[in-house]
């Protein structure tokens, strides 16, 4: 058992140190067909003199060939701007296109047996270093021994170094993906199995990495759990979710000619669900394109006051959402990380609800100028002063590189909890209508800490266990893992009658708080 | 302005503070010599496994001290003169008081055995015990703990967790004796032995500890003559009111502080409360000193009342505790005697993979319950509480088994498996069973 889980553990680190590698493995070399195949029959003459010396020459990393890339087309661009010519300006990313076709040598060729050495046997040497926990680890249980002791989950070495990667993970995946070509072309076979006539980009690869990630940390939360069938069965649920509705049926639908979309994902979180351009995609897709625009307006209308009021938020951000999926599976390490302080729940609040003020603002400006056919609203610019901004600042650098970035140095909920406009959407209706709470077993707690240290939203939990008040804040997520980590049977999340949920403070022990 | 001075910062003493606060706006200083602030004693050994850090076991901001004007003093008070009405402490320095209230906890009883001050010999209560234990527990093969209860069996956890064996001496023929009943010690025992491989030796009682030639321990002898090789021995054979202070002066004393229903000692405006506390007169239904958390913060809560000008008695409710064995917890709510008395019988059910059971205690002829253990079932308090205080019989109590379930959504419940063998049991009164629709189940528990 322990070989193979130090087996296990080996192999996942050296398919990772592949994986890093594949980056500096083989060479760019871009063909004039290259160029002919990605640019675009009007730009073709205009780069062609300065793409002269690009066309033809190994690069042996990508970082050459982006860089001259970038540099060829910002010198007309200038020249353009200079000569005062606006409309001729050209604003295609071509790099990452351009980069990607002119891939050759090892990863290029080989790119089956790469797949299979890094992200496959990745996958089964963490699988191996995990599985055997369900024997190693002892009884079914509390399985929190040692969190605070160790590297990786106490903001160590380890912590750190994950969260250095993950971070510059995000930055390269949003704003530089030429430079990690290696790794989009690494994917295309699987690609290529689930649509034959599509290219991998990388949201694919982005996509892909996460399933693994999900499915991967989602066994390892199921051992870990197997004491407790609500996070069995919650865990089975974020995994089914993100592997179906997130990945695989996005993918057919597109390979059967229709839009691209994900069933369970839902505006505001969804915040390009009203762009222009997407709602002309789904409504011009016949039946099925129509559905999806009505359902998705249906989901978050009717689908979020309605489950919300039975079940609570948890409904969406702790069994079906992919960054609520991905935050209990692979994140489940770093919950103990989430900042408990009066001070950072305050600040919370602010920045939540501003985001989906934000949200709002931006989703308005942008139906209105879709209605009545303009570009700004009050006199600006409505993708430069809102969309373009929503999009950078809350889209990428917050729910990405921040988001899942910053797990290991601030627990797993970061964007959840901060940043989500859905999330404070499906909060507000669960604070104030909704049958959900977390009850605490009258004058049983002992005020051990347990359930905050392990909340992921940062709610101070024992607060109101201690003075036998139920736990009714927007931002719970209904994980349970307070309830499973509480050593005297205190907690329990209920959907129950919405009249005594607001209760007043009640320890029972005296006789005479009764009388009162 | 009325000086309230209180000595201790645990359970006790920070609950009368806190509700002393609520109440007036008299001045407060809570002293403690062991941490400058209230941390969760129960908490000790999950800071020592890494569940969590010291900062985490503190139930309240460092903030909230200042805010609610609480003065915090890390002191160690040495003597008390009681007609001066002021504290001396050992830094030399000393505090006027109008109002005392004594919050100062137990201290770990030793016996008196052969090598009880050894080296790698200690007791588990405080921080500075915790820091011991993480010294004492280096390079350890084996530790021998003395003494079954609930310490005991934490303290095992936490040698379990560096991977030490422990054996663990019982002096009774079942887990926690003085407390559980036969059959669900014996499922505790299954647990610790077949689960955590635990050394269990039970009737089993320390002769003496074993000197190692240089003060450190070498082993333990039983009282049977048998060597047993360890290099770590936990003393976890109960504890006692800390009165040590107060021990000669004009307070009197028993085992504990001696208080009235007001929680006041003989002496005019001197309380004690929590562990340390002594009831003269104990409800028929309570015991006159009740070392648990519960008992502390409920006499804070009431001595708070009397000081702040509502003279209240003590008046404590239906017993209730809860405890965790490794990974089986245990809750229990009124009068579950180590062994019947007369007139009394019980229930007991037991699932098959010996994780969970229940055992109901109810007056043989009137079928009145009067108590319940329960282990790897959580039950609800409120719901419990309210039985026991209506007196309801055994019947009642097992038909409705459900509404008192406290386990989480999806587990498995056993109220059917337990209605049944009621039923097979006690067929002169037997009771429906009733399922509920899954739907129902969802939207209305
Ligand atoms: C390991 C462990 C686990 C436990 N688990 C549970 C449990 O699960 N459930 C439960 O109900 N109970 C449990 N208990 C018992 C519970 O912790 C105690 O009943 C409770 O803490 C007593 O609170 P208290 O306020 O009376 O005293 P304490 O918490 O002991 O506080 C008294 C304080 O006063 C200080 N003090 C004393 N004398 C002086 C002096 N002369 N000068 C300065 N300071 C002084 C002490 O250092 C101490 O800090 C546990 C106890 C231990 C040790
Ligand atoms: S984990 Fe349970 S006992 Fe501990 S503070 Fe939270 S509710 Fe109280």
């Amino acid at each position: 058992m322990k070989l193979i889980k130090q087996t296990g553990l080996f192999l996942f680190i050296a398919s990772f140190l592949l994986f890093l590698s594949i980056l500096f493995l083989g060479s760019f070399q871009l063909t004039d067909e290259g160029f002919n195949q990605i640019v675009k029959s009007e730009h073709q003459e205009i780069l062609a003199e300065g793409f002269s010396d690009i066309i033809g020459k190994e690069y042996n990393l990508s970082f050459g060939i982006v860089n001259d890339i970038n540099a060829a087309i910002e010198a007309i661009n200038n020249e353009f701007k200079t000569a005062q010519a606006w409309n001729q300006i050209i604003y295609d990313d071509y790099t990452a296109s351009l980069v990607r076709v002119a891939a050759k040598g090892t990863v290029a060729e080989n790119s089956i047996l790469f797949f299979l050495l890094t992200l496959v046997l990745g996958s089964i040497g963490a699988l191996m270093y995990i599985i055997p926990d369900s024997k190693l680890s002892g009884a079914a249980g509390i399985k929190n021994n040692g969190i605070f002791h160790k590297a990786l989950n106490n903001r160590g070495w380890l912590g750190i170094m994950i969260g250095t990667f993950l971070i510059t993970f995000y930055i390269l995946l949003y704003f530089f993906p030429a430079y990690i070509t290696n790794w989009i072309i690494l994917v295309q076979p699987l690609q290529s199995l689930i649509n034959p006539a599509a290219t991998s980009s990388q949201w694919f690869l982005y996509g892909l990495l996460y399933t693994f990630a999900v499915l991967v940390m989602g066994i390892r939360m199921i051992i870990k759990y197997r004491h407790s069938n609500y996070q069995i069965i919650r865990t089975i649920s974020v995994m089914f979710f993100q592997l179906s509705f997130a990945f695989l049926i996005p993918e057919i639908l597109v390979r059967l000619n229709q839009p691209y979309f994900d069933f369970k994902n839902m505006w505001p979180l969804d915040y390009d669900f009203f762009d222009a351009w997407h709602i002309k995609m789904l409504t011009s897709s016949g039946g099925l394109g129509i559905f999806m625009f009505v359902w998705g307006i249906t989901l978050f209308v009717i689908g979020v006051p309605a489950l919300t009021y039975f079940f609570g938020k948890r409904w969406y951000c702790s069994w079906v959402c992919g960054c609520g999926g991905l935050a209990e599976t692979a994140g489940d390490p770093f919950r103990q990380l989430s900042d408990k302080s009066l001070k950072a729940w305050k600040i919370e609040r602010w920045l939540v609800h501003s985001v989906l003020v934000f949200a709002l603002v931006m989703t308005i400006a942008v139906v209105y100028n879709f209605i009545t056919g303009t570009h700004s609203i009050l006199g600006l610019d409505t993708y430069t002063y809102l969309r373009k901004p929503y999009g950078f600042l809350i889209g990428s650098i917050f729910s990405g590189v921040v988001g899942t970035g910053f797990y290991p140095l601030m627990g797993n909920r970061v964007w959840c909890r901060f940043g989500c406009p859905l999330a404070a959407y499906l909060g507000i209706v669960q604070r104030f209508k909704s049958r959900f709470r977390i009850t605490t077993n009258g004058g049983q707690c002992i005020s051990c800490g347990n359930c905050s240290t392990y909340c992921e939203m940062g709610i101070d939990v024992r607060w109101y266990a201690q003075r036998g008040q139920n736990i009714v804040r927007s931002s719970c997520v209904g994980c349970g893992v307070c309830s499973a980590v509480c050593p005297r049977g205190v907690l329990n999340l209920e959907n129950r009658d919405e009249k005594d949920r607001l209760n007043e403070p009640l320890l029972i022990g005296l006789q005479t708080e009764k009388e009162q | 302005m009325k000086h309230i001075v209180i000595l201790g910062n645990g359970i006790a003493g920070i609950t009368a503070a806190r509700h002393i606060r609520k109440k007036s706006d008299y001045k407060i200083t809570v002293i403690s010599g062991e941490s400058e602030h209230f941390y969760s004693r129960t908490a000790l050994m999950y800071i020592f496994m890494g569940h969590m850090k010291y900062e985490h076991t503190k139930p309240y901001e460092d903030w909230f001290w200042i805010k609610n004007r609480i003065e915090l003093m890390k002191e160690w008070v040495s003597e008390i003169d009681f007609s001066k009405k002021q504290l001396q402490f050992e830094s030399g320095q000393t505090l006027v008081y109008d109002q005392l209230i004594l919050a100062t906890g137990s201290v770990s009883n030793k016996f008196g055995w052969k090598g009880e001050n050894l080296k790698g010999l200690q007791t588990l209560y405080s921080l500075q015990d915790l820091e011991n234990m993480e010294e004492n527990s280096k390079s350890v093969k084996r530790a021998v703990i003395v003494g079954g209860g609930l310490v005991g069996v934490e303290m095992a956890e936490m040698l379990h967790y560096k991977s030490i064996d422990v054996t663990y001496l019982i002096r009774e023929n079942h887990f926690w004796g003085n407390v559980l009943q036969n059959e669900e010690a014996n499922l505790i025992d299954h647990h610790l032995i077949h689960d955590h491989h635990i050394d269990l030796r039970h009737s089993t009682e320390l002769e003496e500890i074993l000197d190692d030639g240089k003060g450190h321990v070498a082993g333990v002898r039983t009282k049977s003559g048998e060597i047993i090789d360890c290099q770590f021995v936990g003393l976890t054979v109960g504890v006692s009111p800390n009165i040590q202070l107060v021990k000669n002066t004009a307070l009197e004393t028993e085992r504990g502080i001696l208080v009235d229903d007001f929680l006041k000692t003989n002496i005019p405006d001197v309380f004690a409360i929590g562990d340390c506390a002594q009831l003269r007169n104990p409800q028929p239904h309570r015991k006159p000193i009740e070392a648990v958390w519960y008992a502390g913060r409920m006499m804070g809560e009431t001595v708070a009342k009397t000081i702040s000008g509502n003279e209240t008695a003590y008046r404590p409710g239906i017993w209730f505790n809860s405890a965790k064995f490794f990974d089986i917890e245990y809750q229990t709510y009124g009068q579950v005697p180590n062994e019947n008395s007369a007139g009394l019988s019980s229930f007991y059910w037991e699932s098959k993979n010996k994780k969970a059971c229940i055992k109901i205690v109810f007056n043989e002829a009137s079928k009145i319950v009067m108590g319940i253990n329960t282990m790897g079932i959580r039950q609800r308090h409120e719901v419990w509480d309210e039985w026991l205080e209506k007196n309801r019989r055994l019947d009642y109590v097992i038909e409705h088994l459900g509404k008192a379930n406290f386990d989480p959504e999806l587990f498995k419940r056993y109220e059917p498996e337990i209605q049944q063998a009621y039923n097979y049991e006690f067929p002169e009164m037997p009771i429906k069973t009733s399922k509920k629709s899954f739907l129902h189940k969802v939207l209305n528990k």
